[in-house]
């Protein structure tokens, strides 16, 4: 089916499948519950899992193929932020032509600083892809003040009135798909559960769709063989006489527009831009999102980007009066001994819990959390047949 | 990756039910039933406390967040009342919000705006909150109050100083209690010239960023038209921790004053290096030189040290006004009372400013009768009120910003405490720092319709 077959298929259509149901599958705890708190199902957090996955996917062909570690990479979600907010300013409030002029942007932008970079490889390239997104920010925080509207960013106001929208005088402009508001939702309720089903996560999750489907062709093509082959060895490859550069950039500008779609789609959702989006610590999640999730794995960065994201999201608002309805059930002093000792590691500590979870991942699965799935499905596979194990293995190999 | 069966009509099967669920309760909209975002139908109301808990910030998100947990203590009825009962609207009683007991969520807003709105988003889209406050930065500020006004729910700006906030970018649905770098410069210039002479050269170092830049033109601006003279203006990186090389130019740029346009490390780290290079003790044209810090807080006093001693700056209010200036700013006790019991020092202006915008909104509600954004904007919108620290304030319904007196300061020479570092000079009224609401600084704004959302 579409070009694809086997084992792509299936995880193509999981993934389908998980995105597909993800209002469900998010919000398994009834609101009213004390477990509500771990409810990842609304629409805001939803729209970023896909968002950045699609980011990290991107990423993943230049990282996980060629091994270039990019360090970088946000300057590119920036770049196709600022252009598409400035198409919704003024040009049409329709998300489309803002998503193309992101990808066209952080394509040429991507071109400009791939040809430099690539001159060099290893972590030469690193500091350079991390010099040039730290000067594009450096740019849009003050230098570049009246086009990207510096430390407050840029908004859709009430004066915007673009061409090819009519909005009545002082409305502020909302973003839409021909006529879809992305902010309207769906809400299903059943007993105490309560899904929403939200316009906006479901365009996000069509693109990223679109975007893993065409990343698995490019795993799967003579020209991501080509890539991987740089990653191996491309000293060996330059001597057979082939020119690798032309490869590399192609992988490079590829993986820029997948950070400029998914800046684009940042802007469909939640109509605003802020510099802080292409600082380097933007640009190092992503790489933690991918050896999180299992560099060079089809689904790994998907993974990755949710469990950053929900760590991010979920983790970091579970404050102390949280903890203490928790564990109100226990004696006083048992209560206020278990909320010091787990304290520490939520609300704005959800940073150390990450930075565990992350050491744990590298120390004990290489292969990222998909390395840990396959560890999992192994085992419960030995009892039934004995040579599905070895086969698997040889298969899935994370590459790095 | 493991091996899944997926047949043919598995597909098909569980993509014709998926179908179904999605087109099944389109009537189900979230407008349907509540008139307006995340309308409280319980017992219970939710606010949303969006404060920095990471990053540059953090002290201030923290004591912004003790002010927060000691204002909902008061409007539920639990300590001694704070500043409800210095309070001139006698609306609250103590019993909640119209009757509805005050709940709260927090979050981080890591001092970034995308960070900021993902938080406050989801406040409002999970928790249904029905109101946001909180943040102690520019950038911050305007990006959450665009995207309260978007989803229609109300705004209380937090520590935020830039003209912007309530300037180009202001909104319908936000309000901002703290003062901004107009009143700062209006404030500051009579005493300055007053201090320091008419005829003065000043040099300007400017934290390269939206808040430094309407700070510098509000202070050059105010400070010009009293006759002073503005030599050079240098704008530094915000990331920069040592200034010794903007430093070194300006005892040869023949000027005689430092303006130091910077907030929080930055001003730490610039004044630590002006005193160093001797700036305290030169002299430049005949006079002595004088360093200027236009905002200032207790939390960077205490960072700089000895080294502030002496140095003027404005405060939006601070906690000795009641006992040094008298019955003017009643409340200012109260609050500084019930806030030590807690927490067993006296609160920061940041503190203040938050817990006043929660009595303020809780107020507005009441006064209102309802939750209706649109309603509560009515109540809010040219709004007088006393007796909350700060004396007689208005929230002037143009632009939604609140007019009250600016406190000047300078640095104490021999601190009892490192809770006292600063002393008050002044306090300049009201009338001196109210501007038209197209002042030029402030211009280029519009605030639309109020938002009742969903």
């Amino acid at each position: 089916m579409l070009g694809i077959k086997g084992k792509d298929l299936s995880v193509f259509l999981l993934v389908a499948m998980l995105a597909l149901l993800a209002p469900f599958l998010l919000n398994p705890f009834p609101v009213d519950s004390a477990m509500a708190q771990f409810n990842a199902g609304y629409p805001d957090l939803m729209q970023r899992f896909v968002i950045f996955g699609i980011f990290a996917i991107g990423f993943n062909i230049l990282f996980g193929l060629t091994g270039y570690l990019s360090f970088g990479h946000a300057a590119f979600l920036g770049v196709g932020s600022y252009a598409a907010i400035w198409m919704m300013k003024l040009v049409s409030l329709n998300i489309i032509p803002g998503i193309i002029m992101a990808i066209i942007f952080a394509a040429l932008f991507s071109v400009v600083v791939g040809y430099i970079s690539l001159r060099r490889s290893g972590i030469y390239f690193s500091i350079l892809t991390l010099a040039f997104a730290q000067m594009s920010y450096a740019l849009a925080y003050s230098v570049l003040t009246p086009i990207t509207g510096g430390e407050t960013g840029l908004q859709i106001k009430p004066g915007d009135d673009p061409l090819l929208s009519n909005l009545a005088e002082g409305e502020i402009g909302r973003a839409n798909l021909f006529g879809l508001e992305m902010g309207d939702s769906a809400i299903l309720r059943a007993g105490g559960w309560e899904f929403t089903m939200n316009v906006g996560y479901y365009v996000c999750a069509l693109v990223m769709l679109v975007a893993f489907y065409l990343a698995i062709r490019i795993f799967r093509s003579p020209f991501g063989m080509m890539l991987r082959a740089v990653k191996s060895n491309q000293q060996r490859m330059n001597y057979t006489g082939l020119n690798s550069r032309p490869y590399t950039l192609a992988a490079f500008v590829i993986s820029g527009m997948y950070a400029g779609l998914a800046g684009g789609l940042m802007v469909a959702m939640d109509t605003q831009v802020g510099p802080e989006r292409m600082f380097w610590t933007a640009s190092g999640e992503v790489v933690l999102m991918t050896i999180l999730g299992g560099a060079g794995t089809l689904i790994g960065p998907v993974l990755g980007a949710g469990f950053i994201k929900y760590m991010e999201n979920i983790v970091s608002k579970i404050n102390s009066t949280v903890l203490h309805e928790w564990f109100a059930f226990l004696p006083d002093g048992m209560e206020d001994f278990l909320v010091t000792i787990f304290y520490p590691f939520v609300g704005k500590g959800w940073h150390l819990t990450l930075g565990l979870m992350f050491m744990a991942v590298v120390i004990f699965l290489p292969g990222g959390l998909v390395e840990g799935g396959q560890r999992i499905a192994s085992i419960f596979r030995r009892g039934k047949k004995s040579g599905a194990g070895d086969e698997s293995a040889k298969q899935e190999t994370p590459a790095e | 990756m493991s091996k899944y069966n997926v047949t043919r009509r598995g597909v098909l099967r569980t993509g014709a039910g998926a179908a179904a669920g999605l087109t099944l309760p389109t009537y189900l909209r979230a407008a349907a039933h509540s008139g307006f975002t995340n309308a409280p139908t319980g017992d219970t109301v939710t606010l949303g406390f969006n404060v920095p808990q990471s990053g540059p910030y953090a002290d201030e998100g923290a004591d912004e967040l003790r002010a927060y947990q000691l204002a909902v203590e008061h409007l539920n009825g639990e300590g001694d009342g704070g500043m409800l009962q210095t309070f001139s609207s006698q609306a609250l009683e103590g019993t909640g919000i119209l009757g509805k007991k005050v709940e709260y969520v927090t979050g981080d807003t890591q001092t970034k705006s995308d960070a900021a709105r993902a938080s406050a988003r989801s406040m409002i889209e999970k928790d249904g909150a029905v109101m946001i406050t909180g943040g102690s930065s520019s950038g911050v500020a305007v990006a959450v109050q665009a995207l309260c006004q978007e989803a229609g729910v109300i705004f209380m700006a937090g520590l935020t100083h830039s003209n912007d906030t309530t300037g180009k970018d202001r909104k319908a649905n936000g309000f901002r209690h703290f003062f901004n770098s107009y009143m700062s410069g209006a404030a500051l210039a009579p005493i300055l010239v007053d201090q320091y002479g008419a005829d003065r050269k000043a040099y300007h170092l400017t934290a390269d960023y939206n808040w430094g830049y309407t700070t510098e033109e509000a202070m050059a601006s105010s400070t010009e038209a009293l006759g002073w003279e503005t030599v050079n203006s240098v704008k530094t990186p915000l990331t920069q921790t040592d200034f010794s090389s903007y430093i070194a130019p300006v005892l040869n740029s023949g000027a005689d004053i430092l303006v130091l346009n910077h907030y929080g490390g930055n001003m730490v780290n610039s004044l630590t290096n002006a005193v160093q290079f001797g700036l305290r003790e030169a002299q430049a044209n005949g006079k002595q030189f004088e360093i200027v810090v236009p905002l200032y807080s207790e939390l960077m006093a205490r960072g700089a040290g000895q080294n502030i001693a002496g140095i003027l700056g404005s405060q939006n209010w601070d906690w000795k006004l009641e006992n040094q200036l008298g019955e003017r700013y009643k409340g200012t006790n109260a609050f500084v009372k019930s806030f030590g019991e807690k927490y067993g020092f006296p609160p920061s202006q940041a503190a203040h400013t938050c817990y006043v915008q929660t009595l303020l909104y809780a107020d507005a509600v009441t006064r209102a009768g309802s939750f209706e954004p649109c309603a509560v904007v009515e109540a809010l919108e040219g709004f007088e009120f006393d007796g909350l620290g700060n004396g007689p304030t208005l929230y002037r319904a143009e632009d939604h910003q609140c007019f009250k007196d600016v406190v000047v300061v300078r640095g104490k020479e021999n601190p009892e405490n490192e809770f006292d570092l600063v002393e008050i000079v002044e306090v300049t009224p009201t009338e001196q720092v109210t501007y038209a609401p197209d002042h030029p600084q402030f211009s280029g704004g519009a605030l639309g319709s109020c938002n009742n959302g969903a």
